[in-house]
């Protein structure tokens, strides 16, 4: 006998929460093991070492361009507006530390990560993804896990991994310190009795805790660019519903979003 | 290896994607450029945080480290000289203040130097330091001061405190039933005095009747003065008999000192005799002396008379 009664809605919403779950479960362990393999030695043997240099190569030099220029662009209008506001209501010995926080701080990681992420010839080209045998595939309520053999592990998945997150702190420091430099000719100029003012405000917004606090976030940001879409390609059935958008961009979102709302807690709670 | 077909595409590799020529090369000089931009970043943060500078430190003791965070700046005439390194609580319950000063500002500080600490409405405390005798001695490493606080905050509820009794003041002093109130009122029937009759005498007093009495009073005083002028100023007046008795008197006091010359011409005569009869017993006395010697001499005369015979008597007295 065929049960044709619908699932209620409290049945849906334990199946989604089960199967968010186990999704976020997935994409921890394939995180988990992407970064054990590429810290491992043998991921990088001279046969290896060509694929993994392309990967870098071409996901950095063909973002790093037009992301400094585009960043240039906006920090430059950014801290026009806030150095002149600034100034407007006296409070002008504020505005630099305020741009080195907003801009360098905040803004260009996020810019740098969001932008890797939306490339699609690095993420969610169909050609990047791995390939259809190493995907999950459905098994009942659940779906099965085919794992991906070791040398697919480390020929395939790792260099884009690594290219990945390494194009987003290359984006990150680049795009950094091109703010710094034109926060400093948009207030000074190119006079350099400026510079040791500004090197201390440098030095009063990076201390220790912001410091290590930047650079976690940035590596954080770059590891989930770098993951959270691998992941996603991998669970075949996400693919086949969802028919408008990339595989794991909302996911990819949520995590970008916790990443910098933990960051602004720790920071300024 | 170059294709030397330039009108041909290169071949696609195993992956399906046009190789790079050098590829590991110029990843290694990406990997090596990003990895410097990191380093120099880092070292110019470590570079403004101070960590390179030799520093000499300075304890400020205050009673309260509000608004006091570390890495905030110790300030000298608008320059920074310093750095808020840790904060901790003494054993006293003050706040210190540990703060590096590097070694080459250092010499802005003295042993006079002043340090005072401010909050404003808006922005950040600051710490400062003046310098007022830059003769002085300079200040020794590890030394202690005690920081002069000026807290703008602290002051508001002193002022709204002292506000709201101003304005609970001002106030009772404007009610209906306030000390003012009744004052003006006052002022208001004593102006309405003032200007109707009698004016201020009325004001004065307290009331019309009063005043006409006065002026009553002045109108008779007046009387009594013209007749009193008359009296004593007119004709045959008080005055006149005055002025011949003053003649008189001019005249008798002069035949006074008249009288007192010749007295002083007796007085100096007297004085002449006196001292003559000073001579005088002076000489008495002299010869008091030779009179006593010649009495003195008769009297032994007369004793050696008796002495001698048929004078002579037995003196000498028998016992029985």
């Amino acid at each position: 006998m065929i049960n044709t009664r619908r699932p209620s809605l409290i049945d849906a919403w334990v199946l989604a929460i089960n199967r968010g779950l186990t999704n976020s479960w997935r994409m921890v362990h394939l995180g988990a093991l992407l970064m054990v393999a590429s810290l491992s030695p043998s991921t990088y043997p001279k046969s290896n070492r060509s694929t993994i240099c392309r990967h870098i190569y071409s996901s950095t030099v063909s973002a790093l361009p037009w992301f400094t220029a585009m960043t240039a662009l906006i920090s430059l209008v950014l801290i026009r507006v806030v150095v002149v506001t600034a100034q407007s209501y006296g409070l002008s010995q504020y505005a630099l530390e305020m741009v080195v926080r907003v801009l360098v701080l905040e803004l260009i990681p996020l810019s740098a990560a969001m932008f890797i992420a939306l490339r699609g010839n690095v993420v969610f080209d169909e050609a990047s993804s791995p390939p259809i045998s190493h995907r999950l595939q459905p098994s009942g309520l659940g779906l099965k896990v085919v794992k991906p053999g070791h040398s697919e592990l480390q020929c395939e998945w790792v260099p884009r991994v690594l290219a990945s997150t390494f194009a987003v702190m290359a984006l990150a420091t680049v795009s950094s310190l091109m703010a710094l430099v034109l926060a400093y000719l948009s207030v000074h100029g190119f006079s350099p009795w400026g510079l040791p003012g500004y090197t201390r405000t440098v030095g009063h917004v990076f201390d220790l805790a912001v410091t290590l606090g930047f650079c976690l976030k940035t590596l954080f940001f770059s590891l989930a660019v770098a993951i959270v879409p691998l992941a996603a390609n991998l669970e075949v059935r996400d693919r086949m519903t969802t028919k408008t958008l990339q595989p794991g961009v909302v996911r990819l979102f949520l995590v970008l979003l916790c990443i910098e709302a933990a960051s602004l807690s720790v920071k300024y709670i | 290896m170059p294709n030397p077909d330039k009108s041909q595409p290169e071949p696609l590799n195993e992956s399906g994607v046009h190789p790079i020529e050098h590829i590991e090369r110029k990843a290694a000089l990406l990997l090596v450029a990003v990895a410097s931009l990191v380093l120099a970043f880092l070292v110019y943060v470590m570079f403004a945080r101070g960590v390179f500078e030799s520093t000499q430190q300075l304890v400020l003791l205050s009673d309260d480290s509000e608004g006091v965070m570390v890495g905030m700046d110790l300030t000298f005439s608008g320059f920074p000289i310093g750095r808020v390194r840790r904060i901790e609580l003494a054993a006293d319950g003050k706040a210190r203040m540990v703060i590096d000063v590097p070694r080459k500002d250092a010499h802005w500080l003295r042993t006079s130097s002043i340090f005072t600490m401010e909050r404003g409405m808006v922005g950040d405390t600051r710490i400062r330091a003046f310098s007022g005798i830059l003769t002085d001695p300079p200040l020794p490493e590890n030394s202690e001061r005690a920081v002069l606080r000026g807290d703008t905050n602290a002051e508001i509820p002193r002022i709204v405190a002292s506000t709201r009794a101003l304005l609970e003041n001002l106030e009772t002093m404007t009610g209906s039933e306030s000390s003012i109130n009744a004052s003006l009122n006052n002022l208001r029937v004593a102006t309405e005095k003032l200007n109707g009759r009698y004016g201020f005498l009325s004001f004065a007093l307290g009331s019309e009747d009063k005043a006409k009495k006065i002026i009553t009073l002045l109108d008779q005083t007046n009387t009594l003065l013209l007749k009193t002028d008359q009296r004593i100023y007119g004709a045959n007046g008080v005055m006149d008999g005055t002025q011949a008795s003053v003649a008189q008197l001019t005249a008798l006091l002069a035949e006074a000192r008249a009288s007192l010359l010749k007295i002083d011409g007796v007085l100096a005569e007297a004085q002449v005799v006196a001292t003559n009869a000073r001579m005088a017993s002076t000489d008495l006395g002299a010869l008091r002396a030779e009179v006593e010697s010649s009495l003195r001499k008769v009297g032994q005369l007369v004793n050696e008379v008796n002495r001698k015979w048929p004078f002579a008597r037995d003196v000498e007295l028998t016992l029985p």
